[in-house]
């Protein structure tokens, strides 16, 4: 190519950069201005007929130790009382957290075990990280464990979380490759795979519906996506974050979802109003927010901070409704138990904790 | 370039290979290319001969402790490499030679602290022994990781710079003034920033909070305290701090505040005179302020020499206030063994240090001496203390560059900011064909849900039986298995949806009973099949739709369900699909069959006297709870 019609295609290039960047932005605004013309009234101004949170009856009660290096996601098992942990140490551990027995440990092949899940059976748990896998080990003795472990699906970079779609039969991922996957358990099929995000997934989150056709990611890209499963195509896709998004969670009835963020806010966007509905955030908070979520009637959101706090936020009032101190690292997961009754926090402290 | 991480040494120029960066560890570690072929690139890196086959790479694992220790006793250069190898993408590899050899201890493969050894350079890759270990020889907290980057052409140090800081603790009624710029930018100890990195974020905000404390009018006092036989220079309390905080930012109370103040310490920003724990207590205790020249935010990842000329420098200098502590003269017995070949160098090095500074001013050198400290405090932290440089190999495998700051081995997308714009216009144009509701709508629902869910939410409500988080008790899940008594809340809460009446086991046997009993049975049946069929492995799934279709959908079917012609005619294609029937063929009309149920059988069910029976059995068991009946869902 001649140094001229390089320029020239170079100047074509930048032009049609200018243009999109220019449709972007106009977009943006004719898009605010629709939705501000529905943005007829604040949350927290509805919600102000709700009498405040005084009091959270809120302890630690459990500590988990037994990790040698940090802990770094962990799931509770649908009876309740079980969680499995996953950490940088290379081990899964499952607990009797009513008891904080160890009742499992398994050596991974790899160190940074990202991400692990329950099967809806409890049966079976899935985990994967740096070693770009999602490997099912079945539960039952440890030696078996290890042998009878299965790898179902590889992505072209570190799988950063997994769940359970509602079947013990198939397993969806997220991972830094930016896509989301659907596997078939027993065969390791690709079902299906989610394409859109242009950064690395850190979360991914199941409709709680009936259906359990579609789920929520959210990215380094800023975003939090709504995908449908069966067409692999994005249906809603929110923006507002100023840096990644960490965590990604479905408010109970299903409407709405709440993110966690490096830009140290939390935000809900309501998915009928298309839009974000409130920003959780205090001029004293300055940490990255790394994962959250709810409790069982969606009013209060459970955050887990760098700054090894866990904060509580009332989502109707946009109030911060008190802090939990006890972790000495960051805090790098928290889930609400299945029945709503316990939150486990785990930490780079190397313990995971429950509260009540 | 891909593989460095927001931290990661961009500019790491061959003749300064000391550049290496423990985010690069971070990366290289984990990925398989880029350890492989750093490995190779210093092929003779070993000093004892031993040499990395990189096809050995991804087995290593297991024989790292082990590996690690032989390093240890042996001072013997050792190459491995961290557990974790994924896939990277083509040009990481090119990459992965300016990069470093990656010498890492499988737990520690995020230590931000520890410096990568460069290529063609002597590695000596110890784990400090106090360091968590995969095979659970120890749980200490440490994460210290010697990790060691040796290079004779290396003569750079923090020290030397710190040298030509020309500030004095001026005024001593003022926090020590900005470095004057170092004569000789530390680039090739510095990461490069990308000022989108979330640990760069967080740098940002509390710098601009340091900045405020340090204001003329309006910061916390720092003063020149006398005590008995000499001076305290530049030091505030931790009460003043605490109370500062408190004045000046929206904590809540004196325990936030104290946390807030500990957090800015022991990222370095602030740090007590004596003592290598970076924490602050709200009492007299004295604190004095980093000067930003060795703030975290500039990225520094020393190297074990640096660190070994430090210590080397504090026994030269006798003074009680510059004694090790244990656990520094730990390390630095450590760090003489694994340099010993190279101690002289160390040790002019550090008397050379020791002679500028004894030239200072008295109370210059005192803070001088301190900032140093807390920076070694901050980067080699007492055992105990939490390491604030990690950060999360997550972030640590961001490529620098975009402003999105993205992108790992597969995010094609994100390199092409033609294709990444034209998404973001798609989903905005999405978005604006899309039917809203109003926000006023919105938040009304929410509200509503909250109101039904309330007694049901575990942290804001008391619940019928303790919860056993609480009492050590298991009554309430014993209960809940028992089917004979079912409490009248969770009864209650059938009545919410028809989601509700279906995820309870008790609930879904009742609500089939009543169907049946109205002879419309099947509508479950097919919807409870068609949910079953999707849960099935795909090996299955054929059979199963046949199976369905046959039962429910089929013109001949024996068990059909009403569902209008345009979805069954969805449904038949779908399953005569050439590419062979996919588990969601029946959702269309499953979602019929839920509509139908939900509008017409499940109201009708709550409206039974089979419902009102089964909530007032269970009240007779529980005292009276208000009626919610009437709540709309």
């Amino acid at each position: 190519m001649s140094e001229c019609a390089a320029s020239a295609s170079n100047v074509n290039a930048n032009e049609k950069m200018a243009s999109l960047l220019k449709e972007a932005e106009n977009l943006k605004a004719k898009l605010e201005e629709e939705r501000q013309k529905l943005n007829d009234v604040n949350l927290s101004n509805i919600a102000e007929r709700l009498e405040q949170i005084a009091f959270v009856n809120i302890k630690p009660r459990k500590v988990l130790k037994g990790h040698q290096a940090k802990v770094l996601c962990t799931d509770w098992s649908p009876d309740k009382r079980h969680i499995i942990s996953s950490s940088q140490d290379g081990r899964l551990i499952i607990w009797d957290a009513f008891t904080t027995n160890k009742e499992h440990a398994v050596t991974m092949p790899t160190t940074w075990i990202m991400a692990c899940a329950y099967a809806p059976s409890g049966n079976y748990v899935a985990c994967g990280g740096l070693d770009n896998k999602v490997t099912v080990y079945p539960i039952t003795s440890d030696e078996e464990m290890a042998a009878k472990k299965r790898t179902v699906g590889t992505h072209t970079s570190y799988m950063s979380c997994c769940i359970y779609p509602n079947s013990d039969q198939q397993i969806l991922t997220g991972s830094g490759d930016s896509t989301c996957a659907l596997w078939d358990v027993e065969s390791g099929q690709l079902l299906q795979s989610f394409h859109g995000h242009s950064g690395d997934v850190m979360a991914i989150d199941l409709a709680p519906n009936e259906t359990g056709n579609t789920f929520v990611s959210g990215s380094c890209d800023r975003m939090a996506f709504i995908w449908d499963m069966r067409s692999g195509h994005v249906v809603q896709s929110f923006e507002g974050h100023q840096s990644d998004v960490n965590s990604v969670k479905f408010h109970p009835c299903g409407d709405a979802i709440a993110t966690g963020s490096d830009d140290s806010s939390c935000r809900l966007y309501d998915m009928r109003a298309d839009r974000e509905v409130a920003v959780f955030a205090k001029e004293s908070i300055i940490f990255g927010v790394n994962s959250v979520d709810f409790s069982v009637s969606g009013r209060l959101l459970f955050a887990g901070y760098n700054d090894y706090t866990v904060n509580l936020w009332d989502t109707l009032k946009s109030e911060r409704v008190c802090l939990l101190y006890g972790h000495e690292n960051k805090v790098s997961c928290v889930q609400v138990s299945p029945d709503g009754t316990a939150l486990s926090t785990g930490s780079w402290d190397y313990t995971i904790r429950v509260w009540a | 370039m891909p593989v460095a991480p927001p931290n990661g040494n961009n500019n790491a120029p061959a003749m300064a290979p000391a550049t290496a960066t423990a985010t690069a560890t971070a990366t290289a570690t984990g990925t398989a290319d880029a350890a492989a072929t750093a490995a190779s690139a210093a092929a003779t890196v070993a000093e004892s001969g031993q040499q990395l086959d990189s096809a050995n790479a991804n087995s290593s694992s297991s024989s790292n402790s082990e590996a690690i220790s032989t390093a240890v006793t042996s001072c013997s250069a050792n190459v491995t490499n961290a557990a974790a190898v994924p896939v990277v993408s083509s040009n990481s590899s090119n990459s992965a030679s300016s990069s470093s050899a990656s010498s890492n201890s499988n737990n520690c493969t995020a230590t931000v602290a520890a410096a990568t050894p460069p290529p063609s350079s002597k590695t000596v890759s110890i784990r400090d022994a106090t360091a968590p270990s995969g095979s659970g020889a120890s749980a200490s907290k440490s994460s210290g990781l010697l990790s060691v980057g040796s290079n004779h052409h290396h003569h750079h140090h923090h020290s030397s710079q710190s040298q030509s800081q020309s500030q004095s603790p001026s005024a001593q009624s003022q926090p020590p003034a900005a470095p004057s710029v170092p004569q000789q930018p530390p680039h090739h100890q510095r990461g490069s920033k990308n000022e989108d990195a979330p640990n760069i974020l967080v740098y940002k905000k509390m710098e601009a909070i340091i900045e405020k404390m340090q204001a003329e009018s309006g910061g916390v006092a720092v003063r020149t305290v006398k005590a008995f036989m000499s001076k305290v220079p530049s030091v505030f309390t931790g009460a003043d701090l605490v109370a500062w905080i408190l004045k000046n930012f929206d904590v809540e109370d004196v325990t936030e505040a104290l946390h807030f103040a500990h957090l800015l310490s022991s990222h370095g920003y602030i740090f007590p005179i004596d003592d290598h724990a970076l924490t602050v207590k709200n009492d007299g205790t004295f604190y004095r302020f980093q000067t930003p020249y060795f703030w975290p935010s500039n990225c520094w990842e020393p190297e074990n020499t640096d660190y070994a000329v430090y210590l080397c420098k504090r026994t030269m200098q006798n003074k009680t206030r510059l004694e090790l502590a244990d656990y520094e003269a730990e390390n630095l017995a450590k760090l003489q063994k694994m340099f010993s070949r190279k101690w002289e160098f160390i040790f002019m090095q550090a008397e050379s240090q020791s002679k500028v500074a004894k030239k200072r001013d008295k109370l210059e050198r005192k803070v001088l001496d301190s900032q140093e400290r807390a920076f070694w405090d901050v980067h080699r932290p007492m055992p105990g203390c939490v390491n604030t440089t990690e950060i999360d190999i997550k972030k640590a495998y961001r490529r620098g560059g975009s402003s999105h700051g993205t992108g790992s081995a597969g995010a094609s997308v994100a390199k092409n900011p033609v294709e990444q714009l034209t998404r973001i216009i798609a989903l905005r144009k999405q978005k604006l064909e899309r039917r809203t509701i109003k926000v006023s709508k919105a938040a009304e629902a929410l509200v509503a849900y909250y109101d039904q869910y309330n007694e049901f939410d575990y942290f804001l409500t008391s619940p019928e039986l303790p919860n056993p988080w609480q009492t050590d008790s298991t009554e309430m899940w014993d209960t809940e298995k028992n089917s004979k008594d079912v409490p009248v809340r969770r009864v209650k809460r059938w009545a919410f949806s028809l989601r509700e009446l279906l995820n309870d086991a008790i609930g879904r046997d009742q609500f089939t009973k009543f169907l049946e009993k109205e002879y419309s049975g099947e509508n479950l049946k097919f919807w409870e099949s068609v949910q079953e069929m999707k849960a099935l492995p795909q090996s299955e799934i054929k059979e199963a739709i046949q199976k369905i279709w046959q039962e429910f959908l089929a013109p001949d079917a024996p068990c059909p369900v009403n569902v209008d012609s345009k979805s069954v005619e969805l449904a038949r294609e779908a399953v005569n699909s050439p590419n062979g029937p996919n588990r969601w063929c029946f959702d269309v009309a499953a979602s019929h069959v839920y509509h139908l149920m939900k509008s017409d059988s499940y109201s009708r069910y709550l409206r039974s006297e089979m419902y009102k029976d089964y909530v007032n059995c269970s009240r007779k068991k529980v005292k009276s709870i208000p009626n919610l009946f009437g709540v709309k869902r």
